[in-house]
Order: structure tokens, then C-alpha cells, then sequence
């Protein structure tokens, strides 16, 4: 963990509190659906936690509840010790979020979607954004592509674009929602050294929700495993190199068993 | 039951939209470049459309009212009753509908795709308020795009009105004679009456068109969904305000 925890912001070099984010009883439902249940953990300030699970247990929902895009059936989320849904939260605290699909605006060209935040929010003149967008696009090898419309670019790129858009903004809390689901292994390996940097030099504190066992075990400071709505699992990933739940083993590495396929097990 | 509240919810929902987006007009200096470019949208886009209707609307008034005044032989008074119908009612109540059906419509379909792909949660993401960003804009470009196409629409539907009295061998009055008892009958109250009109109209589509499309929940199909119900609700709510501010404003 970080000694110090403070996030600069380079904009206006006033130094600001990292934050933590912290997630008591948290239970979901929508309509019947039990999406979360009882989920309970906390984000250090400027600490990287990822989070990994299967397939609908439910962390794209939780990344949700942490910016506020959703309200807790049950339970409380806050961050920096406000409840997350409240617009003073907002205010205070810049948070950024990867959504999974992307979310570009596809009105706007890359370059207008990376300015976007910070023409609104007036955190720079034309020259000072036209230099911190296209560092973001430098970095993430993306500079051909300022002028283009988002439906004019592969999904790699458009999960790319969506990152540098989350860059932009210098975070104080980042998250992450399947940073490099899309991404071939250097483009992947790009991204974790992004993430574990921005630790190093801003504290950003950080959520990953990844199926990325090597991005899991190289930065992250703890894992955490979501199965079923639950968490079953939160510890440094040392631990995960010989878990102990033989659940939590199967699910780090499944073994591709030819003569026993598991959709014939279901079947049975 | 269901429909009951449903309808009081979007109510709702729409008066909060409101109260939102006035909270931000302050910020319209700053947001210029929306300002106009919807403000071409509403006005430059629907423009012709409104000329085209407008000019036979006015056309079809003259030779239904030459029609029958001829029976009485009042037909020298045909200016009035065009002037008089296209400024207070058939100029406003119009070009409402024609922005419903070709700028609200838009609008409740932009609006649901970003909701629908996830734009509109990352603009709350970035703490840029959708209100501010997206409907502000729009409703004060409709306030000020929505008369002038009234205003357009009422001179061409007068225009209309008068070629066709030159024409019509049953009515046969020249334009002059027209225009002057259009002129004499017509008072700029009467317009007035039917701008204010045209601009509630206008207004309160942009509005509910706005809170339906950004209220769109679920996949692709609903967004479709949403431009239908957004028209649908805008053409009841023309109809239903015209009776009420008629009443009021006469
Ligand atoms: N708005 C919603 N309304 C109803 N159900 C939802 C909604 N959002 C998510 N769900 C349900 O919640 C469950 C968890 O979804 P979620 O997107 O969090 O999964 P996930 O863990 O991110 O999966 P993946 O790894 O595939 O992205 C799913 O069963 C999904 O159908
Ligand atoms: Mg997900």
C-alpha cells in the first residue's frame, strides 16, 4: 500500500485527500432477480483492487452502485465517507468509470469526446486540452484516430478511447470495467502498467473488475472474487496462487477436462 | 390503475426536468454553440414543411369559406375569416404538431440512444448534468425558433389564401381587397394571442419530448418505442393545452 495519500490535481496543484470507498451490506435486487447479496468491503485510499467473478454475478453492478448510477435495494456505498448516489458526492470527489460497453459519445469524435469533461467544467483553455487529449490518445496509441466517429472504430479501439476518455478527467477514484476483455496481450499489458502508474504517481485509487489473471496478480494490492452476488474472496493475490476454496481454484483455473465436458455434466 | 400512475409519474418527472433545466440557464451564454445548432435544428429543418402546409392550409380556409359565403354574397370578407383562423388557431396549433412530429420526434430518438447506450450514465459519471447539457439547450432554442415558424407559417397561409381568392371564379377578389379587410379584422392582438400559443406548444413538446427520451429503459427496441409515445403524448397535449389557453387567453 501507498505511504502517502494524497491525489495531486495537475490541473490546479492544490494537493486533495486520496479517497476510500467503502461498501457495507450492499444487496441488490431488481425485480426478483437477488443481483447482490450482502456484499460488504472496503477500498483503501489509493490502494488497487481488482475484482474478478464469473459472468452476471453482478460487478459491472457494483462498479454502478460506487459511482452512483444505481440505488441500494439494501445496504450502504460510500465514498470518501459520503454516500455515493448524492450529487455532493459528485462534486467533491472526480470519479471516473470504464463502463464496460465503452459508453463513447457517438455524436462526438474522439478528440470532443476525450475534451468533453473538461470543456464543461472549464478545467482548461483550447491549448491546454488540445495537449492533455492528445497525450491521453499518445499513450494509449490511438493519435490517427482524433478526428473519427466512435462507430468508425474497432472495439478494441473504442474500449481504448473510453480509458483515455477516464485519463482526461484525472481521477481521484478510477474504475474499471473489463479494461482489456478487448485488448491483444501488449495492449493489455499497456493498460495494467497504466493503471499500477497512476498509483505511483497520483494515488488514484482504483477498482478493476478483470478477467485478467496477470493484470490481477502484477497490480493489484488485494482480489477480490464475486460469485453468485457474493464475495467469496478478498485477499492479496499472493494468497490466490494456492487458494484453499477449491471453488475459488476451479474458478482461477479451470481445467479443460475433454473427457467429462462440464455442459454434459449440466445436462445430467 | 397502472395508467394513473403512470401518468402522474411522467408528470412528474417532466415538472422536475423542468425546474432542472430552468436552474441552468444561467449557463446558456456558455453553451452557444448547442444554442444554435439546435435552433437550426428546430427552426432552418421544419422550416420548409411549415411553408408548404401553412400556403394550403390557407389555400383550402379561402375556398371552404368562399364556398359557403357565397351563399350570403359576403365573399369580399373571405381576408378575415383566413386571417383571423390562421393567426389564432390553425398557425399555432400546426406548426406544434409539425414540431412534434419532425423535431420531437428526433429528439425523444437522440435522447433514448444515449440513455439506452449508456451516455447519458456517463455524463452523470462526469458530473455534467443531463438537464444542463441536453435539454436546456433545446428548450430555450424552442422558445425562440417555435414563434418565428408560427409567424412564417401565418404569412404564407394568408399568401395562400389570397392566391387562391384571385383565382377561384366563385370568390374572385384581388389581393388588395383581401389584404385590406385581412388587415382591418386581423389585429396584431390576434397574432400575439396565436405566438404565445404556438410558443407554449413548442415548448412543452421540446419538454416532454426530452424527459421521454431520456426516461427510455432497456435495449434498442424501446427506443422506438419511446419516439412513438413521445409523438403520440405531444399531439394529445397540443390538442388538450389549445382547448385550455384558448379559454384563457380569450
Ligand atoms: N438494469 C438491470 N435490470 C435488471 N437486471 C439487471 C440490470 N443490470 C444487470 N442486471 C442483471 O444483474 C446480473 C449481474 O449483471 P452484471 O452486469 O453486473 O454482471 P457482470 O458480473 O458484470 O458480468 P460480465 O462479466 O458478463 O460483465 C445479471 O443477471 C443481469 O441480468
Ligand atoms: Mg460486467
Amino acid at each position: 500500500m501507498p505511504g502517502t495519500s494524497h491525489t495531486r490535481n495537475p490541473f490546479t496543484q492544490v494537493e486533495t485527500p486520496a479517497v476510500g470507498v467503502s461498501v457495507e451490506h450492499l444487496t441488490k435486487d431488481f425485480g426478483r432477480l437477488k443481483v447482490l447479496k450482502d456484499v460488504s468491503f472496503a477500498v483503501q485510499p489509493g490502494e488497487i483492487l481488482v475484482l474478478m467473478g464469473p459472468s452476471g454475478s453482478g460487478k459491472s453492478v457494483l462498479l454502478k452502485h460506487i459511482v452512483g448510477l444505481e440505488l441500494p435495494t439494501a445496504g450502504r456505498v460510500t465514498v470518501d465517507g459520503h454516500d455515493a448516489a448524492s450529487e455532493v458526492t459528485r462534486e467533491r470527489v472526480r470519479m471516473a468509470l470504464v463502463f464496460q460497453s465503452g459508453a463513447l459519445f457517438n455524436s462526438l469524435s474522439v478528440y470532443d469526446n476525450l475534451a468533453l469533461y473538461l470543456r464543461e467544467h472549464r478545467l482548461a483553455d483550447e491549448a491546454g486540452i488540445r495537449q492533455k487529449v492528445m497525450h491521453a490518445l499518445k499513450i494509449l496509441s490511438l493519435e490517427g484516430t482524433a478526428k473519427k466517429l466512435p462507430a468508425d472504430l474497432s472495439g478494441g479501439m473504442k474500449k481504448r478511447v473510453a480509458i483515455a476518455r477516464a485519463l482526461v478527467m484525472e481521477p481521484q477514484l478510477m474504475l474499471y470495467d473489463e479494461p482489456t476483455s478487448e485488448l491483444d496481450p501488449v495492449m493489455s499489458a499497456t493498460i495494467s502498467e497504466i493503471i499500477a502508474s497512476l498509483r505511483e504517481e497520483y494515488h488514484v485509487t482504483t477498482i478493476v473488475v478483470s478477467h485478467d489473471r496477470d493484470l490481477a496478480l502484477n497490480i493489484a494490492d488485494r482480489v477480490g472474487i464475486l460469485m453468485d452476488g457474493k464475495l467469496i474472496f478478498l485477499g492479496p493475490p499472493s494468497e490466490l496462487k494456492q487458494p484453499k476454496d477449491p471453488i475459488v481454484a476451479d474458478f482461477l483455473t479451470p481445467k479443460i477436462d475433454l473427457q467429462h465436458p462440464r455442459f454434459k455434466q449440466l445436462e445430467t | 390503475m397502472k395508467q394513473i400512475t403512470a401518468i402522474l409519474e411522467g408528470f412528474g418527472s417532466t415538472l422536475q426536468l423542468l425546474i432542472r433545466s430552468i436552474g441552468y440557464a444561467g449557463t446558456l451564454p456558455r453553451q452557444w454553440g448547442r444554442f444554435i445548432e439546435q435552433c437550426y435544428m428546430i427552426g432552418y429543418t421544419t422550416l420548409p414543411i411549415v411553408a408548404i402546409l401553412s400556403f394550403f392550409i390557407g389555400s383550402v380556409l379561402a375556398l371552404q369559406a368562399g364556398y359557403s359565403m357565397q351563399n350570403f354574397g359576403t365573399q369580399q370578407f373571405i381576408g378575415s375569416l383566413v386571417g383571423l383562423s390562421m393567426a389564432r388557431e390553425l398557425g399555432p396549433v400546426m406548426v406544434a404538431i409539425l414540431v412534434a412530429g419532425r423535431v420531437g420526434s428526433a429528439i425523444a430518438a437522440e435522447l433514448a440512444s444515449m440513455k439506452v447506450y449508456q451516455e447519458v450514465d456517463a455524463l452523470v459519471t462526469m458530473n455534467i448534468p443531463p438537464a444542463r447539457m441536453l435539454v436546456m439547450p433545446r428548450l430555450a432554442a424552442s422558445l425562440v425558433m417555435v414563434p418565428v415558424l408560427a409567424l412564417i407559417g401565418d404569412l404564407v397561409g394568408w399568401f395562400g389564401g389570397a392566391i387562391v381568392s384571385k383565382y377561384t371564379a366563385i370568390i374572385s377578389i384581388e389581393p388588395e381587397a383581401y389584404f385590406a379587410v385581412l388587415r382591418h379584422y386581423t389585429h396584431f392582438d390576434d397574432v400575439m394571442n396565436g405566438l404565445v400559443k404556438a410558443e407554449i406548444f413548442g415548448f412543452v413538446v421540446v419538454l416532454v419530448c426530452c424527459n421521454i427520451g431520456l426516461n427510455t429503459r432497456g435495449g434498442p427496441r424501446e427506443i422506438g418505442a419511446s419516439v412513438t409515445r413521445a409523438v403520440v403524448v405531444s399531439l394529445i397535449l397540443i390538442l388538450v393545452l389549445d382547448y385550455f389557453v384558448t379559454q384563457i387567453l380569450t
